[in-house]
């Protein structure tokens, strides 16, 4: 149905002309479900770009065909292809909210793609885009026609891009990280329905994605792209278990899944054995009924419902739960940066929760508790560079200066394998590893005993993923510091923790020694958790 | 070179700088020349723009020594002269030399504007940066008494300050600056509102730095680009808004060379004219204008660290 040759797309940037995708081909069949596996930059978005021809500025087709049941995709009319796009493929992006024209009602926004295309009159415009609502099973579909964007969850606005999406009955479904950002148990279920649709009607299904477990889940067959050319394809078992090409290998190895250790997921040949770390008896943080509640505008907003929970020495605990369960408001108070309502943070005996946030910057404490922040890029000042950063704790907080301040510095970037070159350089000239890697040698640049990781791998590569992990657990091992790993990812937590902390709804619903929690779950929604996680075929 | 003659940008540039002892003082000072004639060379029009502005601090710095006429010299026999090659610009209704005052006068209205520039930028950050830091009740007061100075017709509130405080250069200054300071003021607060929040400003906080200075050395620095565009803009008004003032006769007194006065005086000559008493003038002022109007892109290139490669 879909064939595709040696497709070549090529960017103009200041640096002359980029080659994103380099002689790309495979074919897609009727009722298949090809999935696109590739790490960011490896071109595998770019290319359903191509073939719906809406890259950017400066992209363009340089060679190559690409044929959808007899219409050349490369050389179609612009008009052509307006009619194609939605009536026979449609796309889902990334992000639902920006998907979405925020100031339209969701219903509106369904017909418009139903009148576009003439499968409805202005008579049945409303009844067809309520059925479409109910098509990707969502409650009241009558009510939810007149909600805008900002009005519905992030799941909930997924499944309406599904609706506008499916709403013309196209042949060819392209999925371009359908559920990066969504919770693990929405991701499962908006796959799930996706998944259902895709078979009942009979429809082809592209699958662009970073994670080989979703991917083998929902496919038939997955392409791995690096550099903008197909390394390998096949059946996902086979990739799984056979891979052959040496990227494939490093993927399948990177990806976080039951049974594997934390040494497993990198290359074979980097594996060094894994540095004990000592857990003592003596709690280094007790957290005793903390408590935090926000004055909303409808009335008391209860974020945090009193937690209590005790981290020993040298003792790694998981903070897990999906957004809005309270994790980041908790981890916040630990750190320092908020305020609880009421309750007891004791640090070996001294209550931090007396100490009011605002002055705590100040506090002879503040070295000791540090924080690795999720998103890499946000957390670096955009006009220091990674040396400034690095060095911006030791100036406030130790008297090192001038000579022992640099020397601190580089040894700090050797601890977490910064190269030294690239200490001058600024956020944006860095990869997402090597920000990351600022960030904890930042972090951990005060010699802090206590550090609060805030999902530090959640924009990271499976590969860098994997590098990180083992990052931290060597310096959890050379320096001895206690971690609280906040996650949504129970697979990843898996990998580091000891002790696993389960949150829903401002409570903690379960907890105990990691392998207890994942493997033996006694609350039903540890057990939904853990179900939603894809799962890779075992190897 | 003529980057650094700018106040506000020199300012802003020096105090990170001294933040960071770590780094190499030599090195970054080399990439930051190379940051700047890349920028010059991407676009030439920023070259032209930063040529003009470099002739204008020219004649501002050195002009008093360089111009061939005393620009307060009357001379009886040479009144009213058309350009030539003695008078490039001609001579007035008193016989003075039109280049010497337009060239001399150069330095007053930059001074002006350059000065209340500065100042509403200085008192419109710290405003804007306190009221999108602190929220709440700060913000919403201070932003009221700025709606309220915009609420005015700018020029007349203008006018009417002068006119109240006395006729002098200062408080020509003054006024300008003060109906400058909201434009200031909004664009700071947005901008640090949006970066209140951000990780790298929680992650200053946890590295030791108080409100104070996660405010004035993580925050405000970043929000400099688009204030690098507003103020080159400002530069701009500030000289048009200083030459009206002088026009209608309030601020600047005669016999001092003014543009906005030369314009004034000049312009009861065209119709018998003596258009020369009125064209160079104007000329150089809406030179000048436009010098700043252009400046600004490249401006805001310049401090932008995400333009360095």
């Amino acid at each position: 149905m879909l064939s595709i040759k040696d497709l070549q797309v090529a960017f103009k940037t200041r640096k002359g002309e980029v080659n994103a995708v380099r002689g790309v081909s495979f074919e897609l069949a009727r009722g298949e479900r090809l999935g696109i596996v590739g790490e960011s930059g490896s071109g595998k978005s770019v290319t359903s770009y191509a073939l719906m021809r809406i890259l950017d500025a400066g992209g363009r087709i340089k060679a190559g065909d690409a044929v959808y049941s007899g219409i050349d995709l490369r050389n179609a009319s612009e008009s052509a292809m307006k009619d194609l796009r939605g009536r026979e493929i449609s796309m889902i992006f990334q992000n639902p909210r920006a998907a979405l024209n925020p100031i339209r009602k969701v219903g509106h926004q369904i017909e418009d793609v139903l009148r576009r295309h003439a499968r409805a009159s202005r008579q049945d415009a409303r009844d067809k885009a309520i059925a479409a609502l109910e098509a990707v099973r969502i409650n009241d579909a009558a009510a939810r026609y007149e909600a805008y964007p900002f009005e519905l969850s992030g799941g909930m606005c997924q499944r309406v891009v599904c609706a506008i999406a499916l709403a013309c009955d196209p042949k060819l479904l392209i999925m371009d990280e359908p559920t990066t950002g969504l919770d693990i148990t929405t991701q499962k279920a908006v796959m799930d329905l996706v998944d259902d649709l895709v078979k009942a009607r009979g429809m082809s299904s592209i699958l662009i994605t970073h994670d080989l477990g979703l991917a083998s889940e929902y496919c038939d067959r997955i392409v791995v792209m690096k550099d903008g050319q197909i390394v390998e394809q096949g059946d996902p078992k086979a990739l799984f278990t056979r891979p052959q090409h040496p990227y494939t290998r490093k993927l399948v190895d990177a990806t976080p899944r039951r049974g594997a250790t934390i040494r497993a997921l990198l290359p074979a040949e980097e594996r060094r054995p894994e540095l004990p770390h000592a857990v003592k008896d003596t709690p280094i943080l007790e957290v005793k009924d903390l408590v935090k509640t926000y004055q909303g505008k409808s009335g008391p907003v209860h974020a945090v419902k009193g937690v209590s929970f005790t981290i020993h020495e040298g003792q790694s605990v998981g903070l897990v739960g999906e957004s809005g369960c309270g994790k980041s408001t908790t981890s916040s108070m630990l750190v320092r940066l908020l305020d609880p309502s009421s309750g007891q943070i004791l640090y070996r005996g001294t209550d931090l929760a007396t100490i009011p946030s605002d002055g705590f910057a100040r506090h002879p404490l503040r070295p000791k508790i540090q924080m690795v922040f999720q998103d890499a890029t946000d957390s670096l000042n955009p006009r220091h560079s990674a040396r400034q950063s690095i060095a911006e704790p030791l100036l406030r907080m130790t008297p090192l200066r001038g000579a022992l301040l640099a020397a601190r510095v580089e040894e700090l970037a050797r601890l977490t394998g910064l190269p030294a070159h690239l200490l001058d350089r600024f956020p944006h000239q860095l990869s997402g590893g090597q920000k990351a890697r600022v960030g904890i040698a930042r972090a951990i640049a005060p010699d802090p005993d206590f550090l609060i990781l805030d999902e530090p791998t959640a924009a990271l590569d499976v590969s860098i993923q994997a590098v990180v992990l083992n990052l931290l657990a060597d310096l959890r091992a050379t320096l001895g510091m206690s971690y609280l790993f906040v996650s949504h990812d129970l697979n990843v937590v898996r990998l580091l923790c000891d002790h696993v902390i389960v949150m829903k709804s401002g409570e903690i619903i379960e907890a105990g020694p990691a392998e207890d929690v994942m493997d033996a779950p006694s609350h039903p929604y540890t057990r939904a958790l853990l179900a939603a996680a894809p799962q890779a075929p075992a190897a | 070179m003529t980057e650094t003659s700018l106040t506000p940008d020199a300012l802003v540039m020096a105090a990170p700088a001294e933040e960071a002892p770590v780094r190499a003082a030599a090195k970054p000072r080399a990439a930051m020349l190379g940051h700047v004639l890349y920028v010059l060379r991407e676009n030439p029009v920023t070259g032209l723009a930063f040529a003009m502005f470099a002739f204008f601090v020219g004649s501002a710095l050195f002009g008093v020594w360089l111009v061939p006429y005393d620009p307060l010299a009357t001379d009886a026999t040479a009144t009213l002269q058309p350009p030539s090659a003695q008078h490039w610009f001609g001579t007035d209704n008193l016989g003075r030399d039109v280049f010497s005052r337009v060239i001399v006068a150069t330095r007053l209205d930059l001074m002006i504007s350059v000065a209340a520039v500065a100042m509403s930028f200085v008192i419109g950050s710290v405003l804007g940066a306190v009221a999108g830091y602190r929220g709440g009740l700060i913000d919403v007061a201070t932003s009221r008494v700025l709606d309220t100075i915009m609420a005015f017709p700018l020029f007349v509130l203008a006018m009417g300050i002068v006119a109240a405080l006395g006729n002098t250069v200062a408080n020509i200054i003054y006024a300008t600056a003060i109906i400058n300071i909201p434009f200031y003021a909004r664009l700071v607060r947005a901008e640090v509102n949006i970066r209140r929040d951000a990780g790298f400003t929680l992650a200053a906080k946890l590295a030791g730095n108080s409100d104070a200075r996660v405010l004035a050395f993580h925050i405000f620095p970043n929000a400099l680009p688009p204030m690098m565009v507003q103020v080159s803009l400002n530069l701009g008004w500030a000289i048009l808004n200083a030459a009206g003032l002088s026009f209608i006769g309030l601020g600047v007194r005669p016999p001092t060379p003014e543009w906005g006065i030369m314009v004034a005086e000049g312009a009861n000559y065209i119709v018998s004219g003596e258009w020369w008493l009125a064209l160079f003038p104007g000329l150089w002022l809406m030179l000048a204008v436009f010098t700043f109007n252009l400046m600004g892109d490249g401006l805001r290139d310049i401090v932008d660290p995400r333009q360095r490669t």
